[in-house]
């Protein structure tokens, strides 16, 4: 079976790394039924660096059948929860011990800095992994009083299939907060990374083995989304499928379900975070966290703290500073050691953005900083700022997914809470204020399922991220994300009632 | 349209007049629908109709949706403390419990069940749910969530907001009231569509919720016809759940208009072909008694009824003839008879449904053993029935067929009984029959159900969670797992020292 093998000579980082580019079924490397491809883009140049098999409906079908052979025979609870977790944490070691070249194939394909990878994304994977090995031997139910004439529980097993549809802004961290707890609960797993961004998952796939997991417990078919993602969808045999990416996405998969198994939909859509930002900040900080809440990751981020509210005492002084500290950002090669910002993941993102940013200007919002496209190559924009924003704007409403940040001015808390709730999305927000009433009364009205008071984009893998209204439907991470890789048994034994 | 109906029972099992509005409960009030349109209520016994009633659409949920939303904003949700919003609960529940005989007649009147299993089973079940949640409204909790000594973390389960709830006609009351109380206990508003085939409870329903305390637009009830008035609810915008228990074929339309509509979370309590596993082993007398309740109660019409009856060779003989005794003798009549075990199927369409499937399976050559056919010239009332010498891929093994026919069918080992039981896109609930501890557990716990029952059967529990595995549905009611249906899980990061 083929395989790619790059060459790593950066300031960052100096190696190499080979990746298999098959499809990974029941612990091989596979060709694709149908022999397609996909090309893999560099997005700081956008050069082709490879080719992957592309999975289709044929191979999607063959890798459930794996999985649920896997899941019957040698997987599911006939494997103990403390087998379960340390073949998790032995996954989370040999992931560390490759960090380093894990983090550079991530940074290669999506275009993030080296660094970001190694210290964020590939962190994050590990920690996830490690994290949910701990709770493998923790699946409980209940005892439940009814009468004494009867013993009452609940078992919370596994559900059994999973397909898990990866996006390609944190290709390898989406990919580990899913099988953590699918796999810690004792499913067996299909996963479909993102088209876009493929490396990193196939890379993973030899690991499996060596980890201890039985063949046929994780499989991975590359693809399109509306090709492999879709028959993923449909199957009959798929019992549950979680799924990170876009709104209009999200729609078909559930409405897939429907039609087909109504296997069970958890989704982790789009955001249009508002940060909110009163009078009495500490503003060096302030500035610091609504810079990482919008221009992280390149604004590549679903919980983006895209609308920025500050408060009229404090505004000029936010702008200026906020600015100041938008220019000092360093757009460039991901492997570059100072980088903060690479490329944008791919044309149609960079189009998409730009678009926005076009329909900023026409709507009437000021350029405040950026703006424009950085550089003749790849797909790299500038920081950009948009000041006199109106509530109705495209820039104000929908998601843009890049690093363009509309600022607006508040005067009451009313208002501002108003505004931050006024979107059909309902992921993340942040208040950043000093008074404790308020950041706690703000933080409670803000329709949204994380709220941070005083930071912003500072997750715990221990506590439960999704969304409000049309940002999602369920939960990860924390413990709560195990309700969503279980089924709910409820056993009632009759030791007395008599007829 | 006249605005209310009157009926004097003159009945050995209930004497008494009941009087109920006919109209839509919006903001508190019986109004007409927009469109002006009604719906006639049968009673299945006669085949005549009883009453119109008026019949909501797209329009009136619209109103009612903005109406709850109102009132989740200014008179409920959190703005009222889980203690009092649990006395408000407990208040409905004693009122529900005053009028206790009035519910139970209605439901007896449209649904056709006995008045005596409406009463005691379905309304005291009803109050018994609502007095439950009543007591979880002021325990809803989050958790702190260790991270480190620089952030406090913690979680909070708000309410979602309005909630939309579909229910169906096999227990009107019942069902009412597990879907109202765990969105109430919750803190959330309701727009609610009864089944148009069992209304009339949810009618009377609706004249205690001001009186116990709820403000308006806390509880809407709509009624109305599910392709109109329950098409309108999952696609609201202003709606952001959706809770329906009825057949597969609608939970898929529900969930098909919430992913293309606003995404609303969907819970669904759908169909099933629950096993009933009867071993060597078995208390005979007892097993045969929990088999004729598991499929001949309510008339079949029971999502987990236990349609599918596997008995061991051992026994088969032994079972079949004192199962077919017992439901030989059962009694089906008038409902408002006191000795009354079974009365009509629902309706028309539901009798041609139960009749049709009796046809196909002496078409695809199982055994009439029992029964098969229809009861006098009225109503809809079909005898007990029992098909032998059924085999897997019969229509009448594999389907739902909701009406009183058991599918009796012989097996040899555990291992193929196991197998034939999950060989089903159903898993709603299972029964196995054994006084073998090792072979109860390991059997129940290989089944594909939600609910596994041991040496019982359709025994529910307020506490337990009920809901399917596979096809038959997603989400649990009852028990403390309801309350996850209806909160938000919200994650609060408080900084209080990571400086960037």
């Amino acid at each position: 079976m083929s395989s790619f093998t790059y060459q790593f000579d950066t300031p960052s980082y100096k190696g190499t790394s080979t990746v298999p580019t098959g499809l990974f079924i029941n612990g091989k490397f596979v060709e694709p039924v149908e022999k397609g491809t996909i090309e893999v883009v560099n997005p700081v140049n956008g050069k082709v660096i490879t080719s992957v098999a592309a999975g289709t409906a044929a191979d999607i079908d063959i890798a459930v059948r794996a999985a649920r052979k896997a899941y019957k025979e040698c997987w599911g609870l006939k494997v103990p929860g403390v087998q379960r977790g340390r073949m998790l944490n032995k996954l989370a070691d040999l992931l560390q011990a490759n960090a380093d070249e894990f983090a550079a194939l991530e940074a290669l394909d999506v275009g993030k800095a080296f660094r970001v990878a190694r210290n964020g994304d590939i962190l994050a994977s590990i920690g996830a992994l490690r994290y949910y090995a701990g709770w493998a031997d923790k699946i409980q139910g209940k005892t439940i009083e009814t009468n004494e004439k009867k013993l009452a529980y609940t078992r919370h097993e596994p559900i059994g299939v999973v397909g898990a549809i990866v996006p390609w802004n944190f290709p390898l961290t989406m990919l580990s907060f899913k099988i953590g707890p699918a796999l810690a609960a004792g499913n067996a797993v299909i996963l479909k990374p993102s088209e876009l961004t493929p490396l990193t998952a196939l890379r993973l796939c030899p690991l499996f083995a060596e980890a201890g997991f039985p063949d046929g417990v994780v499989n991975l078919v590359n693809g399109y989304g509306s090709i492999a993602g879709q028959a993923l969808s449909e199957h009959m045999d798929v019992d549950k499928i979680t799924f990170t990416g876009s709104t209009l996405t999200g729609r078909k998969i559930m409405e897939t379900a429907s039609k087909t198994n109504l296997k069970k939909v958890t989704l982790e859509l789009g955001g249009k975070s508002p940060s909110v930002i009163f009078n009495d900040v500490d503003l060096e900080q302030t500035v610091k966290w609504a810079s990482h809440g919008i221009f992280m990751n390149h604004g590549q981020a679903c919980t983006a703290g895209s609308r920025i509210f500050v408060q009229a005492g404090i505004y000029d002084r936010f702008l200026k500073a906020f600015t100041e500290h938008a220019l000092s950002l360093k757009v460039g090669d991901p492997f570059a050691r100072d980088t903060y910002q690479g490329p944008q993941i791919s044309q149609t993102q960079f189009e998409r953005i730009m678009g926005y940013i076009k329909s900023g200007k026409e709507d009437g919002a000021t350029v405040h900083i950026g703006g424009e496209r950085h550089g003749n190559e790849g797909y790299f924009i500038q920081p950009t700022i948009f000041t006199e924003c109106k509530p109705n704007m495209k820039i104000v409403q929908e998601e843009i997914f890049g690093p363009v940040a509309a600022i607006i001015k508040f005067t009451t808390e009313e208002e501002a809470i108003e505004q931050a709730n006024n979107t059909v999305y309902g992921l993340a927000c942040s208040v950043f204020t000093r008074d404790i009433d308020r950041a706690i009364r703000v933080a409670h009205s803000i329709e949204a399922g994380t709220a941070w008071i005083n930071c912003h984009n500072s997750s715990e893998l221990s506590l439960p991220f999704g969304g409000f209204k049309q940002s999602g439907i369920g939960r990860e991470l924390g413990e709560y994300a195990l309700e969503h890789y279980t089924n709910l048994k409820a056993v009632h034994v009759n030791i007395g009632h008599r007829l | 349209m006249p605005s209310t109906f009157t009926k004097t029972f003159d009945t050995p099992a209930y004497k008494g007049t009941v009087t109920i509005p006919l109209g839509l409960y919006i903001n508190g009030k019986f109004v007409d629908p927009v469109e002006g349109g009604t719906i006639d209520v049968v009673n299945p016994a006669t085949g005549k109709v009883v009453t119109s009633i008026a019949a909501g659409t797209k329009a009136d949920i619209d109103i009612a949706a903005k109406a709850a939303k109102e009132a989740y904003k200014t008179s409920w949700g959190l703005k009222v403390p889980g203690t009092q919003r649990g006395k408000l609960m407990s208040k409905l529940a004693v009122l529900m419990e005053e009028h206790i005989a009035e519910f139970a007649a209605l439901d007896a009147l449209a649904n056709g069940k006995a008045y005596n299993t409406a009463y005691g089973k379905d309304n005291k079940g009803a109050i018994a749910v609502m007095e439950y949640y009543a007591g979880w409204a002021d325990k809803i909790s989050g958790k702190t969530i260790e991270t480190n000594e620089k952030k406090l973390a913690y979680t909070r389960h708000e309410p979602i907001g309005v909630v939309g709830q579909i229910i169906p006609w096999n227990v009107p009351m019942f069902s009412l009231s597990l879907k109202v109380a765990p969105a109430l206990a919750t803190g959330n508003t309701i727009v609610l569509k009864p089944s148009e085939i069992t209304p009339l409870s949810a009618l009377l329903f609706c004249t205690l919720i001001e009186q116990a305390g709820f403000p308006p637009g806390v509880i809407n009830i709509v009624n109305g016809y599910g392709s109109t008035a329950g098409q309108a609810i999952s696609e609201h915008p202003l709606i952001e759940k959706v809770a329906f228990t009825g057949s597969t074929l609608t939970g898929r339309r529900i969930m098909e208009a919430a992913a293309k509509s606003n995404l609303k979370s969907v819970t669904l309590e759908l169909g099933g072909k629950s096993p009933s596993i009867l071993f060597d082993d078995a208390d005979l007398e007892q097993a045969v008694k929990w088999a004729i309740h598991g499929i001949y109660y309510n008339h079949g019409q029971n999502c987990s009824a236990g349609s599918r009856i596997f008995v061991q060779e051992g026994i088969y003989d032994k079972f079949l003839d004192q199962f077919t005794e017992q439901a030989r003798a059962i009694k089906v009549g008038d409902p408002f008879s006191p000795d009354t075990y079974q009365g009509p199927q629902v309706s028309k369409t539901q009798f041609e449904r139960i009749m049709g499937y009796i046809t196909s399976g002496q078409n695809d050559g199982a055994t009439v053993h029992l029964g098969g056919k229809q009861i006098g010239q009225e109503g809809y009332f079909i005898e007990p029935t029992i098909f032998t010498e059924c085999q897997p891929n019969m229509e009448i093994v594999r389907e739902e067929i909701f009406g009183p026919v058991a599918c009796v069918m012989k097996f040899k080992t555990e291992d193929e009984v196991v197998e034939q039981a999950n060989d089903t896109t159903y898993g709603l609930a299972a029964s196995v029959f054994t006084k073998d501890i090792d072979r109860a557990i390991r059997v129940a716990h290989a089944l594909e159900a939600g609910t596994a029952w041991i040496n019982c059967s359709n025994h529910a529990e307020i506490s337990m969670p009920f809901g399917g595995f596979k096809q038959s549905g997603i989400g649990r009611d009852l028990s403390e797992y309801a309350l996850e249906n209806y909160t938000n899980v919200k994650a609060v990061h408080v900084n209080i020292g990571m400086r960037m």
